[in-house]
C-alpha cells in the first residue's frame, strides 16, 4: 500500500539547514495498523505530513497504492488526498460552525456527491462511531472523545485507502483514549490500513507494528502482539 | 457559478456567521447609500438652479437705457438716453432672422386703480402681445393681450394672479369686469400667472394704449427679445452674445453714443447668466462625483479589509478543507462567491433603500436651489456593479493567498 524509499527532508531555519529525515525506508501492507513512535524532534510529524501529501520530500520515492507521489500540483495533491487519505488530528480540526453530520459530509462534498447521498453516508459513518444521536450537534456541544469520533467518521467517510492519525489521543484522557483506540482497532479489523503517530507507549502497543524513529532515521521496526483496547475498558 | 451544491454550502456559511455577514453587508450598503444620497443632492441643486432660470425664457434679452458716460461727437457726457418706438422697430427689422419674440415696454409706477369702491395702487406695464412668451408666463383665466388690442390701442387689461386673489374676491371671474386706470375704464381680459411673484402684482395693457393714456408719445422704457432656439447650448450662448453686441452697437449708433460707452445702452442676456450658473452646477456636480468616488473607494477598502479578516479568521477552516481534498481554486471560489453574494445583496439593498428615500422625500424638498433631488438609476446601478467588482478584486488576493497557505501551517493556526 505504501512504499517509501530513501526519503530525505530538510527545513531551512534561517541560515541553518535542519536535516529532519535522513533516508527513510518503509513499506506498509494493506490492512496493517502501524504506530510510528519517537520523541519530539524525531521527524515523525514531518514523515506524516509527507505521507499525507501536505508537504513534499526533498528526495526519495513515495508510492501510494501504486501511484508515485512526486512534484504534485496543489490541485492534484488535493485530489489524491481526497481519494486516498483520511486525516485524524490531535486537535480534531472540526469546522466549528458545522454540526457533526455536516463535518462528516464535508469530504464527500469535495467528491461532488449530491447532498442527500452525502448526508445518508455521513449518518452511516456517524452510526458506526456511535454518534448517530449527536448528528445535529455542533462540535462545541460535544466532549473531546465525541469530537475525535466525529473526526474519525469524517476520515472514514471518503472511504480512503489509508487513515493517517497524528497523536489522535493526545488531547484525551486515558479512558477516552482507549475507547478511541478500540474504535481504531475495530476499523482496522474491517481491513483498513491505518498509520498512527504517537509518543505514548500503551497506544503504540495497541497497533500491530511499531516503527521507532530517532533523529530522522528508523531505529527499529518490529511486528508486535497487539493489545486489544477493550481489555482496558 | 450555478452550482447548487456550492450555493447550499455558501448559505450554510452565511447562516452560521450572521454577525460577520451583517457587518460586511452594512458597510457596503451604507457606502452605496451615502453615494446615492450625495449624487441625488447634486442633481437636486442642478434642478434648483435650472428652475430659477425657468422664470424667464432662457434666451431672453433685455435692453434698458442709461446715462452716457463719455463725450462723443461734440455731445457732453451725462446725457440721458430715451428709447422710442423707432428704436424698437429698426432693431426688429435689422435682426428679424434671429428674433423669435419681441416686445417693447412702457411702465408706469404707482398708478391709481379703482375697482368698484376700492382704490388701489399698482404699477402698469404697457407691453406688446408677445410679452407673455418673453416672461414665460401662463394664463390661468381668459387670454393675454393680442395683436388687434395693440393695433387699435384697445382699453383692455391683463391682471396678475395676486391682484385677482387680493381684489376680486366677490366675483367668480375677474374676466369681463371693468377697472379704472387713471380714471379711464379698462376691461379685464385675462389673469396671468408668472413664476416670479412680483410680476403677478402688475397690470398689463397694450403698449400703444399706455403711450396714449400716460402721454407717452412714442417713448418706451425697455425692449425685450427672445432668440430663435438653437439645439446646441454653446452655440446658443455664442449667438446670444453676438446678438447682444450687435444690438448694442446699433442702438449706440442711433443715439450717437460712443461705441465704448458702458452705461448708455444696457443689454442683459439670460443665456450668459445661465452659462455662468451651468458652469457652477457642473462644478458642484463634479464635486459630488469626487466625494462619491471617494466614498466608493472607502467602501472598497472596507470590503477588502473585511475580506482580509474573514480569510484570516477562516485560515484553519481552509486548512481543514484542503486536508479533506479541497482544491485551491475551490477555496478561492468559495470565498469570492460568498463575498460577491453578500456585496451584491447588500449593495442593491442600499441602492433600493436610498432610491426609495429619494423618491419619497425628494419631491417634498423645496429649499432654495435644491429641488427634487434624484439620481439616475443607471448611474446608481453602475456604482453598485463597480463596488461589487472592486470588492471581488480586493477579496481575490487574500483568498488566493489563503488557498496557497501551507495546509500544515493553516492547521496549526490557533
Amino acid at each position: 500500500m505504501i512504499e517509501i524509499k530513501d526519503l530525505h527532508k530538510s527545513y531551512q531555519m534561517g541560515s541553518n539547514s535542519l536535516h529532519v529525515l535522513k533516508g527513510i525506508n518503509l513499506s506498509v501492507e494493506d490492512g496493517e495498523l502501524v504506530a510510528i513512535m519517537g520523541s519530539s524532534g524525531s521527524g515523525k510529524s514531518t514523515l506524516l505530513n509527507i505521507l499525507g501529501m501536505l508537504d513534499g520530500a526533498d528526495s526519495g520515492e513515495y508510492i501510494l497504492d501504486g501511484v508515485p507521489i512526486k512534484n504534485l500540483s496543489e490541485t492534484k495533491a488535493a485530489q489524491y488526498r481526497n481519494k486516498f487519505l483520511g486525516f485524524i488530528f490531535q486537535s480534531f480540526n472540526l469546522i466549528n460552525y458545522k454540526n457533526a453530520l455536516e463535518n462528516v459530509a464535508l469530504p464527500l462534498y469535495y467528491q461532488r456527491m449530491p447532498r442527500k447521498q452525502r448526508q445518508e453516508k455521513a449518518l452511516k459513518y456517524l452510526e458506526q462511531v456511535g454518534l448517530k444521536e449527536w448528528a445535529h450537534h455542533l462540535p462545541s456541544e460535544l466532549s473531546g472523545g465525541q469530537k475525535q469520533r466525529v473526526a474519525i467518521a469524517r476520515a472514514m467517510a471518503a472511504e480512503p485507502k489509508v487513515l493517517l492519525a497524528d497523536e489522535l489521543t493526545g488531547a484525551l484522557d486515558s479512558v477516552t483514549s482507549y475507547e478511541i483506540m478500540e474504535l481504531i482497532q475495530k476499523i482496522n479489523d474491517q481491513g483498513n490500513t491505518i498509520l498512527v503517530v504517537t509518543h505514548e507507549d500503551d497506544i503504540a502497543h495497541m497497533c500491530k507494528r511499531i516503527v521507532y524513529l530517532k533523529d530522522g532515521i528508523i531505529e527499529k521496526d518490529e511486528k508486535i502482539e497487539q493489545v486489544r483496547a477493550e481489555s482496558y475498558v | 457559478m450555478f452550482d447548487i451544491e456550492r450555493w447550499q454550502e455558501i448559505f450554510d456559511t452565511i447562516r452560521k456567521n450572521k454577525l460577520r455577514t451583517f457587518l460586511t453587508g452594512l458597510s457596503v450598503a451604507s457606502g452605496i447609500f451615502i453615494l446615492v444620497i450625495l449624487l441625488g443632492f447634486g442633481q437636486g441643486m442642478r434642478n434648483g438652479i435650472e428652475q430659477e432660470f425657468k422664470q424667464d425664457a432662457s434666451t431672453s434679452i433685455e435692453v434698458w437705457p442709461g446715462v452716457t458716460s463719455k463725450e462723443y461727437k461734440g455731445m457732453n457726457p451725462g446725457r440721458s438716453i430715451q428709447f422710442v418706438n423707432e428704436n424698437f422697430e429698426s432693431s426688429n427689422a435689422l435682426f428679424d432672422e434671429l428674433i423669435e419674440h419681441e416686445s417693447s415696454r412702457m411702465f408706469v409706477r404707482d398708478v391709481n386703480v379703482n375697482y368698484g369702491k376700492e382704490s388701489l395702487v399698482y404699477s402698469i406695464q404697457g407691453v406688446s402681445h408677445k410679452y407673455q412668451f418673453i416672461e414665460n408666463a401662463g394664463m390661468i383665466e381668459g387670454r393675454f393681450l393680442n395683436y388687434p388690442d395693440q393695433n387699435t390701442a384697445a382699453k383692455v387689461a391683463v391682471i396678475g394672479k395676486k391682484i385677482r386673489t387680493d381684489v376680486f374676491t366677490e366675483v367668480d371671474s375677474p374676466v369681463g369686469e371693468y377697472i379704472e386706470i387713471s380714471g379711464i375704464p379698462f376691461k379685464i381680459v385675462g389673469v396671468l400667472k408668472d413664476n416670479n411673484e412680483r410680476e403677478e402684482e402688475r397690470i398689463y395693457i397694450p403698449v400703444t394704449t399706455a403711450q396714449r393714456v400716460f402721454n407717452g408719445g412714442n417713448r418706451i422704457n425697455n425692449m425685450f427679445f427672445t432668440l430663435n432656439p438653437v439645439k446646441n447650448f454653446d452655440l446658443a450662448v455664442a449667438q446670444a452674445i453676438d446678438f447682444k453686441e450687435n444690438l448694442k452697437a446699433h442702438l449706440q449708433e442711433q443715439h450717437t453714443v460712443a461705441p465704448d460707452d458702458t452705461s448708455a445702452v444696457n443689454v442683459w442676456s439670460a443665456m450668459e447668466e445661465a452659462k455662468r450658473y451651468y458652469g457652477l452646477t457642473n462644478n458642484i456636480k463634479l464635486f459630488f462625483w469626487f466625494v462619491g468616488v471617494c466614498t466608493i473607494i472607502a467602501g472598497v477598502v472596507g470590503v477588502s479589509n473585511i475580506m482580509l479578516i474573514v480569510v484570516k479568521e477562516r485560515t484553519r477552516e481552509i486548512g481543514i478543507r484542503k486536508a479533506l481534498g479541497a482544491k485551491p481554486w475551490s477555496i478561492v471560489a468559495m470565498i469570492l462567491h460568498e463575498a460577491i453574494f453578500v456585496t451584491a445583496i447588500s449593495g442593491f439593498g442600499g441602492l433600493i433603500f436610498s432610491m426609495a428615500l429619494l423618491e419619497v422625500i425628494g419631491p417634498h424638498i423645496e429649499i432654495d436651489y435644491v429641488v427634487n433631488p434624484s439620481v439616475s438609476f443607471n448611474v446608481a446601478f453602475t456604482t453598485v456593479i463597480v463596488l461589487i467588482f472592486a470588492g471581488t478584486l480586493a477579496g481575490f488576493f487574500p483568498a488566493w493567498r489563503a488557498a496557497r497557505v501551507h495546509t500544515i501551517e493553516a492547521l496549526r493556526d490557533e
